[in-house]
């Protein structure tokens, strides 16, 4: 099978070249079947990958040692669930994922823009599979995922255990989702741009695949912060790790890209500066690809030393120099059709929120690339810590917010004082009361950001109920229907509008969430004997009575011996809760060492694994480490490998094995040593997660196809097909698809 | 529209605003940032009280519990290897993945020939996740 998934990739490859080469020759030559041909290679390769992903899941299923990959990430003892994650875990694995969304969406995208922008789409083709001939070049160049060693290990080194985690499953397929789906702006806005087709046109078609990219990437970003949260040592949910903000930088640009291309449909302005977002965005989901893999940061994320460095300079250097020539070379075409009436107007808002969005980009990029940057200046790598990231991140993200509460009710073109006084009088009074409740009941006012940034929450809520509001009355108006019938019609005939402040609502909630966690979190780390107590914050933490378990995990990750605390929480002397912090143990991947049966089945790697209690007011986070930095009860493991079980058959080895665990087990129940605890109390955590949800659904909403836009797409069909059978020119059908593409862009 | 002449003064203003903003920015990473340095170049060029960031490996068989566990000691070798190492006081969380051999990173300074480390400053990295692979097919 692994030949089957080496000559599988080998055909991508092909075919990708193919394919770049029909759509190059089509646009030139205005062949249709060359550029319905380099279509058709999408969708092959998409067959044609996922044939080689299944291939690869299957091998991981089947436990099938002789693949490298397999051997190296995954074992008998790894569960199946993981399992199937640990394809994306190793480098080559995580390329193949990659390529295979990129050929996925791909097709998607080409299948949908099948009969528009006909002189666009071959060369946007032509584009998205020069993406796939290079992922598919570093798998059969540089990291095939089926590369095999005969003959094959009994067993594999299993998946790490801190990868054993739900988000596993669903992180890096987010995250390569959201940088995968920006392909397809970026390879439309280069089309457009070499066929100097730079109306709004390219914008409408890929709008939705931009809003997927940044649905997902965000999901991914917020997914990947929960994860590290939950994580003993990870730097709670956000540390500013390099590859972190490699996933963060990309998403604000295309955030920045999804307000300023509103302008351009709406005024015909901005042209220069969406065309050079859409190419820097996914300029920078490269460049995160590449940071996670070449090793030239170092990060939490570690990546050794790897030979993919080279290649994804030179795709970037591409990109980068391709860019710019296109654009300085198209400046004529993409000057403004207007230009700025008042600075007092929405355009001005989404300007500044443009700007602010690309000085917070650069901010993290210059922080992110400072060893780099230092090395170069100085001649020593410096790093800048989260302090530094802080001091300009704050105040960017307090503006940010304030200004997505006001974007939504300035007009266009220019804002008058009466206008603003309707608008702005009731966010701007209930942002007053709330700053007021700031230093009276709710005990925030020692932190002034927190109160500015609780201040510009409430002022965005209050204002954006406030158009949810009036859009209901002004519907009840005309349709006489009842409020929650107004409000769903309502939405559904606005979807992009209103879904587009629900998402608004969602970041505020998520950045309550931050700002008060990260500002009233009390943590400590202390040491503690059955019985012994500490206070964190208001509540009083016990260390009540040692638990533990063998081949049993509560967490099902695989741990062969877990050892854990309870932790009984107090408040003001009433109980609230208990956690059950734990150590996982986990095998040392060798097998069964005959003469240290025992030792092997636990040597492996420790793990810690916290323990939540998570209400909308508080989370209660506590973590146990594992105690001995590595084995516990040392000297009674190495007591139990002494007892000599040569005379006893392999399967009746490992039961001794077990049972001498069991024992030791127990031993450390009646009478657990001192151990190290980690307790956190932080406020409103679960808002973070909360409010992504929120972004989720109004992003969601906002991607739905509306009913116009059905009723586009149908008669854009009928169009083209009329225009087929007539067998008009391709003047005609240039003009009949843009009639149609109009009669669908009014959604 | 706006006069040319209008424009080009809002271009100015906007665009030297911007410098200044990003040589401040400039000026404070230089300012704030810590050397990042590996044992063998903190043992060659550390100046004592310097806060400097050290990234090493765990040398294997050197992790000691001290205190009844609120201190630990251990030793961190380059990340390329060789024979020099630098002992490391650590104290506070113990990130999970810590263990000999691993990878990490610590915030602190040299004291009396050993590296003192931060409380809670210790962060290891994600385990080999893209490591190349020992053997090559």
């Amino acid at each position: 099978m692994a030949f089957a998934g080496r000559i599988a990739l080998l055909v991508a490859l092909c075919l990708t070249l193919y394919g770049i080469g029909a759509a190059l020759y089509g646009a030139r030559t205005h062949r249709r079947d060359w550029v319905d041909s380099a279509r058709r290679s999408v969708y092959a390769l998409a067959v044609i990958l996922t044939v080689a992903m299944v291939i690869l899941e299957a091998a991981f299923i089947r436990n099938d040692f002789s693949y490298n990959t397999v051997a190296q990430t995954s074992s008998t003892t790894t569960p199946l669930l993981y399992r199937m994650a640990a394809v994306w875990s190793s480098q080559q694995g995580s390329l193949l994922l990659w390529v295979w969304l990129l050929s996925i969406w791909s097709s998607l995208a080409i299948f949908l823009t099948r009969n528009r922008m006909r002189d666009v789409v071959p060369y946007a083709t032509s584009v998205l599979l020069g993406f796939g001939a290079f992922f598919t070049f570093l798998l059969v160049f540089y990291a095939s995922p089926f590369g095999q060693t005969h003959p094959a290990p009994a067993d594999g080194a299993g998946l790490d255990p801190l990868l054993r985690n739900p988000s596993m499953l669903i992180h890096p397929p987010m995250l390569y989702s959201g940088y995968t789906f920006f392909t397809i702006p970026f390879a439309f806005a280069v089309g457009a741009l070499i066929v100097r087709r730079v109306d709004a046109e390219w914008i409408r078609v890929t709008r939705r695949f931009a809003l997927a990219s940044w649905l997902f990437l965000g999901i991914g970003i917020l997914l990947g912060a929960h994860w590290s949260y939950y994580d003993l040592g990870w730097g709670g949910y956000w540390g500013w790790d390099a590859v972190e903000n490699a996933a963060l930088m990309p998403w604000l640009i295309s955030t920045a890209f999804l307000h300023s291309v509103m302008i351009q449909e709406k005024r015909g302005m901005l042209k220069v500066w969406n065309a050079s977002l859409v190419l820097g965005a996914s300029t920078l989901a490269i460049v995160g690809t590449f940071l996670v893999r070449s090793g030239v940061l170092s990060s939490i994320h570690a990546f050794g030393a790897s030979t993919l460095g080279l290649p994804f300079v030179i795709l970037i250097g591409a990109m980068v120099a391709g860019s710019v020539y296109l654009v300085v070379t198209r400046r004529d075409v993409l000057r403004s059709e207007h230009s700025l009436d008042s600075l007092l107007s929405r355009e001005a808002a989404f300007l500044f929120n443009n700007i602010l969005l690309v000085g917070l980009c650069f901010v993290i990029f210059w922080g992110t690339f400072f060893p780099l940057i230092s090395k170069a200046a100085t001649g020593t790598t410096s790093e800048v810590g989260a302090s530094w990231f802080d001091r300009y991140t704050v105040p960017l993200a307090l503006i940010l917010v304030l200004l997505s509460g006001i974007g939504p009710m300035i007009p266009w073109r220019r804002a008058t004082l009466a206008n603003a006084r309707r608008n702005l009088l009731t966010p701007l009074a209930a942002a007053g009361l709330m700053a007021i409740a700031a230093y009276t009941i709710v005990p925030i006012g020692s932190s002034p950001p927190t109160v500015i940034l609780f201040c510009g929450a409430v002022f965005v809520f209050a204002g954006i109920g406030q158009e949810f509001w009036r859009g209901v009355r002004a519907r009840r108006a005309t349709s006489h229907e009842s409020p929650p019938r107004a409000l769903v019609s309502m939405v559904r005939r606005n979807r992009r509008r209103y879904g587009g402040y629900i998402v608004h609502v969602g970041i505020a909630i998520v950045f309550i969430g931050v700002a008060a966690s990260a500002t009233f979190q009390h943590e400590q780390t202390v040491q503690l004997r059955v019985g012994q107590s500490v206070r964190v914050g208001a509540y009083v933490m016990t260390y009540a009575h040692a638990t533990g378990s063998v081949d049993d995990d509560p967490a099902h990750t695989g741990a062969t011996l877990t050892l854990g605390a309870a932790v009984r929480v107090t408040r003001g002397g009433r109980y609230v809760t208990t956690l059950h912090p734990e150590a996982g143990f986990y095998p040392s991947g060798a097998g069964i060492v005959p003469g240290e049966a025992v030792a092997s089945l636990i040597s492996g790697q420790a793990v810690s694994i916290v323990s939540l209690d998570s209400t909308p007011r508080r989370d209660l986070w506590a973590a146990i480490s594992p105690p001995g930095g590595g084995i516990p009860e040392q000297s009674l493991v190495a007591k139990a490998d002494t007892v000599d079980p040569a005379s006893l058959s392999a399967v009746n080895q490992v039961k001794l094995a077990y049972y001498l665990l069991a024992a030791i087990e127990e031993h450390y129940l009646r009478y657990p040593p001192t151990a190290e605890f980690t307790l956190l109390a932080s406020p409103l955590v679960m808002w973070i997660w909360l409010g992504g949800l929120i972004v989720l659904g109004g992003g969601l909403i906002a991607i739905w196809p509306g009913p116009h836009g059905m009723r586009g797409r149908v008669r854009a069909r009928y169009l083209a097909r009329v225009a087929r059978e007539l067998g008009s020119s391709p003047a005609g059908a240039t003009a009949a698809g843009a009639s149609a593409t109009t009669a669908s862009a009014r959604t | 529209m706006t006069p040319p002449r209008k424009r080009k003064v809002r271009l100015v203003v906007c665009l030297t605003l911007a410098v200044l903003l990003a040589s401040g920015l400039i000026y404070t990473s230089f300012a704030a940032s810590d050397p990042a340095l590996t044992p063998s170049q903190v043992l060659a060029q550390s100046k004592p009280g310097r806060v400097y960031q050290l990234t090493g490996t765990v040398v294997p068989g050197t992790i000691v519990d001290g205190r009844g566990g609120a201190l630990r000691q251990f030793r961190l070798a380059d990340r390329s290897g060789g024979r020099v190492s630098l002992v490391v006081d650590y104290s506070g969380t113990v990130p999970s993945a810590f263990e000999a051999g691993r990878e990490l990173i610590v915030t602190g300074s040299i004291s009396h020939g050993a590296f003192v480390a931060q409380a809670n400053s210790m962060i290891t990295k994600c385990p080999s996740k893209y490591t190349p692979a020992p053997t090559s097919s």
